[in-house]
C-alpha cells in the first residue's frame, strides 16, 4: 500500500481529516525549505504538497505566482526540489510528499528520468496542474508501476463522466479545486462544494482534498466537513511574503496556523 | 506527400505536438467551444456571415500584389505581396477575431478576452467587440504596453479595458498566462480569443482555418496573375498564424516551398533572440506541446526582439510538425536585417511594413537573387508599420 493510502486509511480509522499544506520549494530560499517541512509535520500536517516553481504558473494567482519567482531567483529547479525530499525523508518516513506543479520541467527532464528520480527521492504523489488524464498516459504508467501516486484535479465544473476518469487514472487521492479560479482567490460558497461533494463520492472511492479558497481555521473546519483532507497553500506562503525580512517569525505564523486549522478540525 | 495532409487528430495532435495541457477547470469550456467550432465550421449560415464580413468589413480579397521593382533591384524572383497590410486595423490578426467573435456570439457569451503583444491582435479584437456589442479586457505585458503606446490608446477608444500585465517578462507569454487565469475564473460568460496558433485544441487548428483564407485566396489570385502556382512562400513566424494561414492551402502542393522566418533578436549565437524552432526544443507551454525556448530546468527564458509581435517563447504546434517533416523550412533574420526588409520595402514600393512583416522581407531579400526570373514568391505582408513609427524613431535616434 503507499504512503498516500495508508495515511488516508489511518485517518480515516480514527475519524480524522487530513491537513495538507502546501509550500512552494525554495520560497524564498532554498535553506528555508527543508526545517519548514519538519515544522508543519510538528504542526500536524499530514501531507506535504510541495510546489515545484515554474516560470509560468497559468493556474495560480499573484501569491503562489511571487513564490515561484523567490524560488527560481535561487536557481531552484526540479532537480533541488527532488534532492530537498530525499533529505526530509531521511528523518522523516511517515508523512507523504506530493510534488504539485507544471508539466514542463518534467518534460525537461523526460518522464522515464524523472519518475526514476521520484522514486529514489521516495515521493509519494504527482499532482501536474496541467496534465489532464488524456495526455498523461505515459506519464501515469510510469509512475504507477513505481508506486508512486498520479492525482488529478476536479473542478466545479467537471461532469460525471470526467470525474470517472479521474477516478481511473488517479489514486492517493483527488483534488478537488473548490471554486473556478486561480489559486488564493474568491470564497468560498460551502452549499456549492457540498452539493458537488455528492456527485464526486457517487463516481470515485478515492479520498477526496479539497482546496483553493481555505484561509483559515474556520474554513478548514467548514471544509474538513465536506471531504477528506484540508488543502492549504496561498494562505501559508502569504505568511513568508509578509515576513520576508524575518524568515523565523514566518515559520512560527505558519505553525500557528496550522496548529490552530489542525485543532478546529 | 501522397496522401492528403489532415492534420490535427481529433484530439488536437500534430504528430507529438499540441493536444489539450490545461487545468481541469478548463477542460469543459474548451471542450464546448470544440463542438461549436466543430458544429459551425460546416454550417451555411455561420460560413455565409463570416464571408460577407470579411468582404465588406475586413475588405477581402486583399491584392496580391506584384513588387516589380523591388524583383527587378533584387534581380531574381518575381516577388508577389499578400496585401494583408490592407485589410481594416492593418493587419491578418482580423480574419481570425471576425471568426472566432462570431462564434462567440452564437454561444451566448457576453464578455471577450484577448492576448496581445504587439496590440495587433489586441485591436483587432476590440475591434469586432465593438461592433457586436461584447464586453472586451485585453491583457498585455507591462513591457509591451509602453512600446506598443499607440495601440493601447486605440484599443482603449475601441471601448476595450488594457491591462497591463507586471508578472514575469511582462511580454506576451504573461499576457497568455493572464488571459488564461481571467478565462478560468469567468469561464461562464467568457470568450477567449487566442491571436495565434498556439493554446489548447482546437485553437491551434480554428486560428488556422480562419486565416487559411490568406493562402486560399493568393493561390487563386497566383493563378489568375501569372498561371500557375508560385515556387516559394515566405512568411514570419511568432506564434505562426499569417504564417499557417499562407502555407496551409498550398500543403499538399509539393512544388512549393513554404518557409518561415524566426526572429533572431541580436543574433541567435547570443541567445538574445525569438527562435524557438531554429534554435530550441520541444516542450509544453501554454496548452500545447511544441517548441519552446527553456533553460535545462525546463523553465521558459526571456525572448528578445524588436518586433513584439514575434516576441514569443513558443510556436504554434502545427509549425513544430511541418518543420520535423520537413514540408516547410524555418530560417530567423536579426532585429538589423529586418531594418534592412523594413527600409527596402519603404523606398522600392511605397509600402511601410510592419517590423513583424519585415522580418520575411529581410528574408525574402536573400532569397529572390538565388532564384531564376521566372520564379515566383509569394511573401506574406502580414501588417502595415504605422503602429511602429515610434519603436523605429528611437532607434534611429529621431524625436518624433
Amino acid at each position: 500500500m503507499s504512503r498516500l493510502a495508508a495515511t488516508f486509511e489511518q485517518l480515516s480509522k480514527t475519524g480524522r481529516k487530513a491537513l495538507i499544506p502546501f509550500i512552494t520549494a525554495g520560497d524564498p530560499s532554498p535553506d528555508f525549505t527543508l526545517p519548514l517541512m519538519h515544522a508543519m509535520v510538528e504542526a500536524g500536517a499530514d501531507v506535504i504538497e510541495l510546489g515545484v516553481p515554474f516560470s509560468d504558473p497559468m493556474a495560480d494567482g499573484p501569491v503562489i505566482q511571487r513564490a515561484s519567482e523567490r524560488a527560481l531567483d535561487h536557481k531552484m529547479s526540479l532537480r533541488r526540489v527532488l534532492a530537498i525530499a530525499t533529505e526530509f525523508r531521511k528523518t522523516n518516513q511517515q508523512t507523504p510528499v506530493v510534488l504539485m506543479g507544471y508539466v514542463n520541467p518534467i518534460e525537461a527532464m523526460g518522464y522515464e528520468d524523472f519518475a526514476n528520480a521520484a522514486q529514489r527521492a521516495e515521493i509519494d504523489g504527482v499532482l501536474t496542474v496541467d496534465l489532464p488524464p488524456e495526455e498523461a498516459e505515459e506519464c501515469v504508467a510510469l509512475l504507477k508501476v513505481r508506486d508512486i501516486d498520479p492525482i488529478f484535479l476536479l473542478a466545479p465544473n467537471s461532469t460525471d463522466e470526467r470525474i470517472k476518469k479521474m477516478d481511473a487514472a488517479g489514486s492517493g487521492y483527488l483534488y478537488y479545486v473548490s471554486l473556478k479560479g486561480v489559486t488564493g482567490a474568491g470564497h468560498l460558497n460551502t452549499a456549492d462544494v457540498e452539493t458537488k461533494l455528492k456527485q464526486i463520492r457517487a463516481n470515485t472511492r478515492l479520498p477526496v482534498a479539497i482546496g483553493f479558497g481555505v484561509k483559515d481555521a474556520q474554513t478548514a473546519k467548514t471544509v474538513a466537513g465536506l471531504g477528506d483532507g484540508v488543502v492549504v497553500g496561498s494562505a501559508l506562503i502569504s505568511k513568508i511574503e509578509a515576513n520576508l525580512d524575518n524568515l523565523e517569525r514566518a515559520k512560527i505564523e505558519i505553525v500557528e496556523l496550522l496548529v490552530a486549522m489542525r485543532q478546529a478540525m | 506527400m501522397t496522401e492528403k495532409y489532415n492534420m490535427p487528430d481529433e484530439r488536437g495532435h500534430f504528430g507529438p505536438y499540441g493536444g489539450m495541457f490545461v487545468a481541469e477547470t478548463l477542460i469543459p469550456p474548451i471542450q464546448e467551444l470544440n463542438a461549436a467550432y466543430q458544429q459551425y465550421l460546416n454550417d451555411p449560415e455561420f460560413i455565409a456571415e463570416l464571408d460577407a464580413d470579411l468582404k465588406h468589413y475586413v475588405g477581402r480579397p486583399s491584392p496580391l500584389y506584384h513588387a516589380e521593382r523591388w524583383s527587378r533591384e533584387l534581380g531574381g524572383a518575381q516577388i508577389y505581396l499578400k496585401r494583408e497590410d490592407l485589410n481594416h486595423t492593418g493587419a491578418h490578426k482580423i480574419n481570425n477575431t471576425i471568426g472566432q467573435a462570431l462564434l462567440a456570439k452564437r454561444m451566448g457569451k457576453t464578455r471577450i478576452i484577448a492576448e496581445t503583444g504587439a496590440g495587433q491582435h489586441g485591436v483587432a479584437t476590440a475591434t469586432v467587440a465593438a461592433r457586436l456589442g461584447l464586453e472586451c479586457v485585453i491583457y498585455m505585458g507591462a513591457v509591451d504596453v509602453v512600446r506598443q503606446s499607440l495601440n493601447v490608446y486605440r484599443m482603449k477608444l475601441l471601448g476595450a479595458t488594457v491591462v497591463a500585465v507586471e508578472s514575469g517578462s511582462k511580454t506576451l507569454k504573461d499576457a497568455l498566462n493572464e488571459a488564461l487565469r481571467d478565462w478560468v475564473t469567468n469561464v461562464d460568460n467568457t470568450f477567449y480569443i487566442i491571436g495565434t496558433v498556439a493554446g489548447p485544441h482546437p485553437y491551434p487548428a480554428m486560428v488556422r482555418d480562419f486565416q487559411a483564407i490568406i493562402g486560399r485566396e493568393a493561390k487563386q489570385q497566383c493563378q489568375d496573375q501569372a498561371g500557375r502556382l508560385p515556387d516559394a512562400l515566405v512568411a514570419c513566424v511568432g506564434g505562426g498564424s499569417n504564417a499557417i494561414g499562407l502555407f496551409y492551402p498550398f500543403i499538399d502542393d509539393s512544388s512549393v516551398k513554404m518557409i518561415g522566418v524566426e526572429a533572431a533578436g541580436d543574433g541567435i549565437e547570443t541567445g538574445r533572440h525569438s527562435a524557438p524552432l531554429c534554435a530550441g526544443r520541444p516542450g509544453v507551454l501554454h496548452g500545447n506541446r511544441t517548441y519552446l525556448m527553456e533553460d535545462d530546468d525546463g523553465e521558459i527564458i526571456e525572448t528578445h526582439s524588436i518586433s513584439a509581435g514575434l516576441d514569443y517563447p513558443g510556436v504554434g504546434p502545427e509549425h513544430a510538425w511541418l518543420k520535423d517533416t520537413g514540408r516547410a523550412e524555418y530560417v530567423n533574420i536579426t532585429d538589423t536585417e529586418a531594418l534592412e526588409g523594413f527600409h527596402a520595402l519603404t523606398r522600392m514600393e511605397g509600402i511601410i511594413p510592419a517590423l513583424e512583416s519585415s522580418h520575411a522581407m529581410a528574408y525574402t531579400m536573400k532569397l529572390a537573387p538565388a532564384m531564376k526570373k521566372d520564379e515566383i514568391i509569394i511573401v506574406c505582408l502580414s501588417g502595415r508599420g504605422d503602429k511602429d513609427m515610434q519603436t523605429m524613431a528611437q532607434r534611429e535616434g529621431i524625436e518624433l
